[in-house]
């Protein structure tokens, strides 16, 4: 473990939270109105994170993978876990638009990068992509699907008139057990021809 | 309080008609005691919520109930919600699903519901504008005065119609399937919004005021102990709360289940990352206990050994194979062998548990059986079903691991201890290491044909590490026959015909997979008599089809279903070189499925699968896109074990532990799949969700044969030399 990060990990607990503008008390109410975060002993140096275009202040150690703080201190429990690995894309979220795998990028990594969940690809379920997956129906379980959709939309605005080799080379970091594959391959193509 | 239907709304002053029973966890209603499996909320404002039992682990059951529902209750589909039911159990006794029944068997009593529903509501209407209900119709979510036109929406009357005698279920009216509007169409799936914003709630995701989050250390030897441990370094990681042993959970007398909880040491902390860095810390040593000479090796040597030896039980015998096989006739003889298969759900087992200062315990859990779960959590805690809240979330896939309780039941260990919710969750690694695997197989099949090419013998051994005696009771134990997973029949005209079983041992625990026993059962069967047609130098297909002749309902649907494959893939038609098409068919339930493979062999040996044409007959399909969805998932599923999936086992352990080391299909492998539908009339007759699993690996393997001319007989396929 680097310096830093052993010391940080030494004084602080990884989820007290800070907002830019109000501490948030640990036992206040996060997403669900339901509270989040629990250990309130010890403020670390905190971290700046922007996500969904909200800046949060978070105290937590350096090398705490970015999943985690979504999923634990944010309560933005879109982003899955699947492997812990990076083998999976579960846990796929974009920086500065860019597919990243959040478990695989501490905190202290993202630096100024712009992170972007499921939860803020869009509003509404708007994006070409979330259309594109209600309309061929994709999702079975649905566990794997905020990363399907996270990669397939970074794929997609790099990428915007993909083979089915391209999209097959880009997906395939992403497993899905209950294997919807086909069905991924068509709303990329969907929303690659709804774009155009 | 009428014939079920309750009518006050807990929350307000809107009347609220609830067909069957109430939702006193939900604040709704008081309790009734009829027992309809339906659940129909409406309210003034014409809020409609359907109430289903089926757990939603991908299966598309959620949408397929709701679907049976709102067809008879003639409700509007775009404005319904659907929740999951809670475990109440005098009111819900069927919130397990498994088999893939939760269309069948719900077909009847869930319409019955919906159109109790419908009936109560025209009366009501008919009664304000004093006609007769005959004179009414409905009509998404409206009552229509058939010669004036005049309307009334549901919400306007619920309040009448909740005063109103219900009509028993077995006297409601019923719609003919020509009246369907919503059955038997291809809906969008009513959980699809939540799955792509992010918004579905998994047993991952649930979040409670105050939890804390754990992992455990399990001696990856199964069997095995712990035999030294120093906690100081675990409890000086930031964040971590407690750190303690938890004792392995054998057999249950309650529930009559051995629940197979291996127990170890419980790290509890403020979040998912401080909880595992914590079990990093433990300075741990194992026992590896009695199973640590146990390897695949030492198994396969064991299966070899049983497969030649004596069987534990005959479970068929027609006519005298030995005789039959001792003759002059062709003979052919094949061994089949299947690996132990991990579920790898894409959400790893996990539960929350609150046991809470007023003596009830709350659990959240993504399980196949929320009514299973609650009986489990008690006999645990030697406390009453009453006291125990299950919420049943979405699951992160299933395939029936989440009909074991293992995990409910250490969640619950781990939270008495702490007083707080508690989150226990298991990594990667440890759900690929601690699974219920698919059965490892060795089944040795020996055939005979006469100088017609009719197949005159058919011997068949199976040997397996059984699923029964790994949960099962002592006492069902005691009859060699309980478990034994050899067939009683197959499909195909034999005149001479035997089946056995020997019993191998293994410290793997084993249960439910997708489609159980079915995928070594049809890979070796379908494999098999591919090869008796080579032998009698005949095409796979029309080989099938002679040993299919005769009136029987279940070798007609058969034939339907491969001829109906065939056709659909071009089937006898020309490819190019090194490619070449399989076919393979199976009952499995009362659903029928064919499915042709076609593969090459490039240069460096490895299979390549580009297409898969199936052919399905369920019966009447209530939603077909799912259908269809479930078949392609099917056969995507079945192509782990077939390309590259293998659960090792050395010392005791599963040698796997994450998606680096269990490969499981992945995007560019996955071929192009088309799924035809047989015409259903009728009812949904049976399951579509493990349907599509067994016929998939013969196919392959009879594909690569017809590309290469070499026989596979062991999963999975890396190369073929």
């Amino acid at each position: 473990m680097p310096a830093a990060a052993k010391q940080a990990v030494q004084t602080g607990c990884p989820i007290t939270i800070q907002h830019s503008l109000t501490t948030i008390h640990p036992n206040s109410l996060g997403r669900m109105g339901q509270r989040v975060g629990i250990c309130s002993q010890i403020v670390m140096s905190s971290i700046g994170l922007t996500v969904n275009g909200k800046r949060h202040e978070l105290a937590a150690a350096p090398d705490t993978p970015l999943l985690w703080v979504l999923r634990d201190m944010l309560g933005l429990t879109g982003t899955k876990y699947g492997c812990g690995l990076g083998l999976c894309g579960a846990c796929t979220v974009h920086l500065d638009g860019e597919a990243a795998r959040s478990c695989q990028a501490p905190l202290s990594s993202v630096g100024k990068r712009r992170v972007t969940t499921i939860e803020g690809l869009s509003v509404d379920r708007s994006h070409p992509i979330q259309r594109a997956w209600v309309a061929e129906q994709v999702s079975q379980c649905g566990y794997c699907q905020p990363g399907q959709i996270m990669q397939a939309a970074a794929f997609l605005a790099k990428t915007p008139h993909p083979t089915r080799e391209q999209i097959d080379q880009a997906m395939s970091g992403n497993i899905c057990r209950c294997a919807t594959y086909q069905r991924i391959r068509r709303a990329i193509e969907r929303a690659a021809t709804e774009k155009a | 309080m009428s014939a079920g239907v309750s009518r006050r709304d807990a929350m307000g002053a809107a009347a609220t008609l609830i067909l069957g029973f109430s939702l006193p966890a939900r604040g709704r209603a008081e309790l009734t005691n009829r027992k309809v499996n339906a659940w129909i909320s409406i309210t003034q404002d014409n809020r409609i919520t359907l109430f289903t039992e089926t757990p939603e682990m991908g299966q598309g059951t959620r949408t397929a109930n709701a679907m049976m529902l709102a067809e008879e209750l003639e409700a509007d589909w775009s404005v319904i919600h659907v929740e999951q039911a809670p475990t109440v159990p005098a009111v819900y006794k069927h919130l397990t699903t498994g088999g893939s029944d939760g269309a069948a068997s719900t077909w009847l009593p869930l319409r019955q519901a919906g159109a109790q529903a419908r009936e109560l509501l025209v009366r009501a209407a008919a009664e304000q504008w004093n006609c007769g209900a005959g004179d009414c119709r409905a009509e998404s979510g409206s009552i229509i005065h058939i010669s004036t036109g005049r309307r009334l929406r549901y919400g306007d009357v619920v309040e009448a119609a909740s005063k109103l005698t219900a009509t028993e279920l077995s006297e409601v009216r019923l719609k003919t399937p020509k009246e369907f509007r919503i059955a038997g169409k291809s809906m969008p799936r009513v959980d699809t919004p939540a799955k792509v914003d992010g918004s579905a709630i998994f047993g991952l995701d649930i979040r409670v005021p105050g939890m804390l989050f754990a992992v455990i250390a399990r001696c990856p030897h199964f069997g095995g102990k712990v035999t030294s441990l120093d906690t100081s370094d675990a409890e000086a990681v930031p964040g971590v709360k407690a750190v303690f042993g938890v004792p392995s959970i054998g057999y249950v007398p309650a529930i009559e289940r051995n629940l197979n909880v291996a127990g170890g040491i419980a790290v509890v902390a403020t979040s998912t990352w401080a909880a595992s860095q914590g079990r990093k810390a433990l300075n741990l040593t194992w026992d590896k206990g009695a199973g640590a000479s146990e390897s695949t090796a030492s198994l396969r040597q064991q299966f070899q050994e049983k497969a030649a030896g004596a069987p534990t039980v005959v479970t068929a015998e027609r006519g005298n194979v030995v005789v039959a096989l001792a003759g002059d006739a062709k003979k052919i003889e094949a061994d089949y062998e299947m690996p132990f298969q991990a579920h790898a759900t894409m959400e790893p087992m996990n539960t929350t548990v609150h046991v809470r200062d007023d003596g009830r315990i709350e659990v959240w859990s993504p399980t196949q059986g929320g009514d299973l779960a609650q009986k489990t959590i008690a006999a645990v805690a030697g406390v009453s079903r009453d006291n125990v809240i299950v919420h049943v979330t979405f699951s992160g896939g299933s395939f029936g691991r989440r009909y074991q309780w293992d995990y409910l039941a250490e969640a619950y260990q781990v939270a008495k201890r702490m007083k707080v919710p508690v989150q226990v969750m298991r990594t990667r690694e440890d759900d690929i290491r601690h699974d219920f695997y698919l059965q490892y197989s060795y089944q040795r099949l020996t055939g005979a044909i006469d100088g017609a090419g009719n197949i005159i013998a058919w011997s068949h051994r199976t040997v397996s590490t059984p699923i029964r005696s790994v949960f099962d009771s002592p006492d069902l134990l005691r009859d060699p026959k309980h478990g034994a997973e050899s067939l009683d029949s197959i499909p195909y005209e034999a005149p001479n015909y035997r089946s056995d079983y020997a019993r191998a041992s293994s410290v793997v625990p084993r249960a439910w997979w997708r489609s159980v026993s079915s995928p070594f059962q049809v890979f070796a069967v379908e494999c098999f008599v591919d090869e008796l047609a080579y032998a009698a130098g005949k095409d796979p297909l029309e080989f099938r089809l002679e040993h299919l002749r005769g009136d029987q309902a279940d070798k007609a649907a058969l034939r339907r279903v491969l001829q109906a494959a065939a056709e659909k893939s071009d089937w006898g038609k020309p490819l190019p070189a090194n490619h070449g098409r399989g076919i393979a068919g199976c009952r499995f339930g009362d659903t029928y499925v064919a499915h042709v493979a076609e593969v090459s062999i490039d240069g460096d040996e490895k299979p390549r699968v580009h297409r898969v044409v199936s052919a399905i007959d369920c019966g009447f399909a209530v939603n077909p896109d799912n259908v269809r969805a479930q078949i392609e998932g099917g056969i995507n599923f079945a192509l782990t074990p077939v390309l590259s999936g293998e659960i090792s086992v050395r010392e005791g352990a599963i040698e796997q532990s994450n998606f680096d080391t269990y490969q499981v299909l992945r995007m560019k492998d996955a071929p192009d799949i088309e799924v035809h539908l047989l015409p259903g009339e009728g009812e949904p007759r049976g399951g579509v969700g493990e349907s599509g699993v067994p016929p998939l690996a013969p196919a392959v393997a009879n594909a690569i044969f017809a590309a290469t001319g070499k026989r596979v007989r062991r999963l999975p396929i890396l190369r073929v030399v």
